[in-house]
């Protein structure tokens, strides 16, 4: 298994080169000249140059591009255009409030999901299952940033439990924490919530036909004990599979809920690059964005031996 | 369970994990202690502040950064007049080429090191080579030099009228004063240190690009005994910290002021406001009493705008109402009409010549069109999507050229797009473009010279690259000039020939209202956004 993890560990080298070669790209090819949103309106075509020269702009492509990859080996990401900032630190100032919102989000899903789901599978066909798949439907359906500005009218305007928006570092205060992240948490976990329940629901219908579940009910087991022991552990494959690939998911819903929510994040920082076309900082996000991606899915794969013991690597 | 109940609980709960934590309360101390003691203003700034250097930069949020960090030689008045402000007084030679600047005493930057003549030297100069108002003065210029420690003398080589003007220019890009270490930066390098003599200081720690700026009152710094008036008079921090916390949702925004999380909203929308004013704590009023004038730029190098009657047809298509209703909606918060190029409420309002932006009339626009030899074919207009004022401006235009008969493609794209596409002096087919619109603070358009989309010098003036000698002389006999009578006799006759030639349509006057607690007191009315003389309660 060793082997296997370095193995995979080693193939995301070339992956993260592909995707540095492909985002560099597409970015620099792409319509936006900084140095002439720099330069502003009063500045002559004299001047926008010698900013596009200060900034390493007038190079040929292939010359930044070498100059970024050299820099990137030795950890260095470049700095913003606008701030000056080095990318890292920008994305190190970025990177808890991402992490915990994905962390709580993910926390709150699963273990509302997975129940409810496991629930409507045992309970098909009656209110139960329907009023589970109502709400997985709801929060599939309804866009981030409504359900983001439902959760602020209720919970932050009328009861007055929670703040608006904001973020709270874990470090500094472990109330501020918990209340500045729940509802962004709750809005950005409803999407992930119903794609979870959703795929519980289908794979705990197809194993709670199999023989082997209809052996452990005439063994006498209680049906608590068949539901989890017996049933879910042999459908968790496809639903750890989907949790996965859900991140990708969460990280396009980040962007929004840290926008509405106005929490200093990675996706806040990604968009805003992208709308200033703030180069070194769009490649940095994008490269983490993506390692962790990759990261992310070595993990899922690694979980799969701890439900299907026939799994080996 | 009731609801109060239930949220004792969760109170109690959160309260028991936070006390079972070590790291937790001791966060919450550290944190207590400093807060409790100061008076901090929680605002929320109209954009993320992404660059430090006011000279570097024109966007208006780092002039707003600058007016906190540094301070000016002299500034305007809200009578429009320029008195001095770091600036003990002055004295202009009678042949009106020398003037010698005499620098107030105590005056000091925040490491702590005076400010000198030669630190006012090396600002002045790197604002000359970036500002446009600025290279206008250091043309004329024959000499800038610190005579002593604290006397400045400019010595020009011809008259000029407007060396105070530009010296106390309210707008970007601000002469402001800088150390000579910073100052002597290329002025197309950012600086890489917020060093003002101004009266809050930027505290860098604590900067995070994206989410917050913060400011501590400068304790050394001796304001002005006169009332704060504009930029000008004392600048008396009344609290101990401005927090600029960047919501870039306009509905969060909203909401955070009506929770009172912030005190400041600098520009909401206006679509929000009866939210935002259903809550009797909330003030809102229109604090830059001088407005915002929007502007539909033509592309004067190619067809079919290269020929004066087709933009004389397009102005004669549109009328402000149909903008003004488009981008604002609420008819509190724009002129009915303003046929000034230079601002109504301003010192160059007049009306002269602006029938043809008063009156809509389609058979005219339509025979002006004609005579212009428009050849059907088509007109592209950038349209940036993300920024309503912009796009608002793009529609109305649109459909107006089309009513006239016009075949026209609304190329739509975000702001930061758009402002790469219009410098683009290539054929529109390939690349350029017809018609972009943009908007323009009053401070920027109150008279000729700063006004830049009147500019007509050809290649070297503003996207459009219109070219008009007339105008030029124009502008600069208002520059050189130092009667104030003459100068507005001046820009009578600049204006007629600005509706003639039409550089680009005044789409309208609009004022863009900012939304306060009333535990924030003294609020200047101004069009910058001051954060001095204010008190949170």
């Amino acid at each position: 298994m060793y082997v296997y993890i370095l193995r995979r560990l080693l193939a995301t080298i070339p992956i993260m080169g592909l995707v540095a070669v492909f985002v560099f790209m597409l970015l620099h090819l792409s319509p936006g000249d900084p140095a002439v949103i720099i330069a502003g309106d009063f500045a002559n075509e004299e001047q926008v140059d010698k900013i596009r020269e200060a900034l390493g702009l007038n190079d040929p492509l292939h010359v930044q591009f070498g100059r970024w990859l050299i820099d990137l080996l030795q950890g260095d990401m470049g700095e913003s255009i606008y701030s000056g900032m080095p990318v890292t630190e920008l994305i190190g100032q970025r990177v808890e409030p991402t992490l915990m919102l994905t962390l709580c989000t993910m926390v709150i899903a699963i273990s509302l999901a997975i129940p409810l789901g496991v629930i409507a599978a045992w309970k098909v066909g009656t209110w139960i299952d329907r009023a589970v798949m109502t709400l997985a439907v709801f929060g599939f359906s309804v866009p981030v940033f409504v359900i983001g500005y439902l959760l602020i009218l209720g919970g932050s305007r009328t009861l007055g439990w929670f703040p608006v928006q904001g973020y709270t570092s874990i470090f500094e205060s472990i109330p501020g924490f918990l209340s500045h992240i729940t509802l962004p948490a709750l809005t950005l976990g409803a999407v992930y919530m119903a794609l979870i329940a959703r795929m519980t629901r289908a794979t705990m219908l197809e194993v709670l036909n199999e023989d082997y579940v209809r052996t452990a009910y005439a063994k006498g087991l209680a049906t608590r004990k068949v539901l989890v022991k017996h049933a879910l552990k042999n459908a968790m494959v496809p639903i750890s599979t989907t949790i996965g690939l859900g991140v990708a998911l969460l990280i396009g819903g980040v962007v929004v809920t840290e926008s509405v929510f106005a929490i200093p994040g990675l996706g806040r920082l990604t968009v805003d690059a992208v709308l200033r076309t703030d180069y070194p900082v769009i490649q940095g996000v994008i490269l983490v964005f993506s390692f962790t991606y990759v990261l992310l899915n070595l993990l899922i794969d690694l979980t799969y031996v701890l439900f299907d013991p026939r799994i080996r690597y | 369970m009731p609801m109060t109940a239930l949220a004792d609980v969760f109170t109690k709960s959160v309260r028991t994990v936070a006390l079972s934590t070590p790291i937790a309360v001791a966060g919450l101390m550290a944190a207590a202690v400093p807060v409790s003691a100061q008076s901090v203003l929680k605002v929320v700034p109209h954009a993320d502040l992404r660059n430090i250097d006011p000279i570097w930069t024109t966007a208006y949020i780092t002039r707003n950064h600058g007016y906190l960090v540094f301070d000016t030689l002299f500034a305007l008045d809200e009578n429009l007049e320029v008195q001095p402000q770091m600036a003990a007084g002055h004295e202009v030679s009678e042949d009106g080429l020398t003037y010698t600047i005499t620098l107030r005493d105590e005056l000091a930057f925040h490491d702590g090191s005076d400010v000198t003549a030669e630190d006012v030297v090396a600002s002045i100069e790197r604002w000359g080579a970036r500002d446009g108002m600025g290279q206008k003065l250091m043309r004329v210029t024959e000499s800038l030099e610190a005579k002593d420690e604290k006397t400045v003398v400019l010595t020009l080589s011809e008259p000029y009228g407007l060396v105070l003007q530009s010296l106390g220019k309210i707008s970007s890009n601000v002469p402001f004063i800088m150390p000579k270490r910073l100052a002597e930066t290329d002025p197309n390098t950012q600086i890489e240190e917020v060093i003002g003599s101004g009266p809050f200081r930027f505290v860098e720690d604590e900067w995070q690009p994206g989410n917050q700026v913060v400011y501590e009152k400068f304790e050394e710094y001796v304001p002005r005994d006169e009332p704060a008036s504009y930029a000008a008079g004392g600048k008396v921090a009344n609290v101990d910290r401005v927090e600029w916390r960047y919501i870039p949702d306009a509905a969060t925004a909203s909401q955070a002021l009506l929770a009172g999380e912030v005190d400041y909203y600098e520009q909401p929308v206006v679509d929000l406001l009866p939210m935002i004013q259903s809550d009797p704590a909330i003030n809102v009023e229109t604090v830059d009493p001088l407005g915002t004038q929007g502007v539909i730029r033509f592309n004067f190098k190619y067809p079919p705008f290269d020929d004066k009657k087709a933009r004389q047809a397009a102005m004669w298509a549109v009328q402000q109402a149909d903008y003004m209703y488009s981008i604002i909606g609420d008819p509190q918060y724009f002129e009915e009409f303003c046929g000034a190029y230079f601002m109504c409420g301003g010192p160059y309002e007049t009306d002269i010549g602006s029938e043809a932006l008063r009156e809509k009339d389609i058979e005219k626009a339509k025979a002006l069109l004609e005579e212009s030899g428009y050849d059907g074919r088509e007109v592209l207009i950038l349209d940036p999507t993300d920024i309503p004022v912009a796009h608002g401006q793009s529609l109305v235009t649109a459909q107006a050229l089309r009513d006239i008969g016009m075949n026209v493609r609304l190329v739509a794209m975000d702001w930061a797009t758009m402002t790469s596409r219009r410098a683009v002096r290539d054929a529109p087919e390939d690349g350029g473009w017809n018609i972009f619109p943009t908007w323009w603070l009053a401070a920027d358009q109150l008279n000729p010279i700063t006004n830049i989309s009147v500019a007509a010098s050809g290649d070297s003036a503003w996207f459009g690259w219109p070219e008009n000698q007339k105008i030029e002389d124009l502008r600069n006999a208002f520059a050189r000039e130092t009667d104030a009578e003459k100068q507005k006799a001046i820009v009578e006759e600049l204006q007629a020939e600005l509706y003639d030639f039409v550089p680009y349509i005044p789409t309208g006057q609009y004022y863009q209202p900012t939304a306060f607690r009333d535990n924030v007191k003294g609020v200047l009315e101004a069009p910058v956004p001051f954060f001095w003389n204010i008190s949170v309660e």
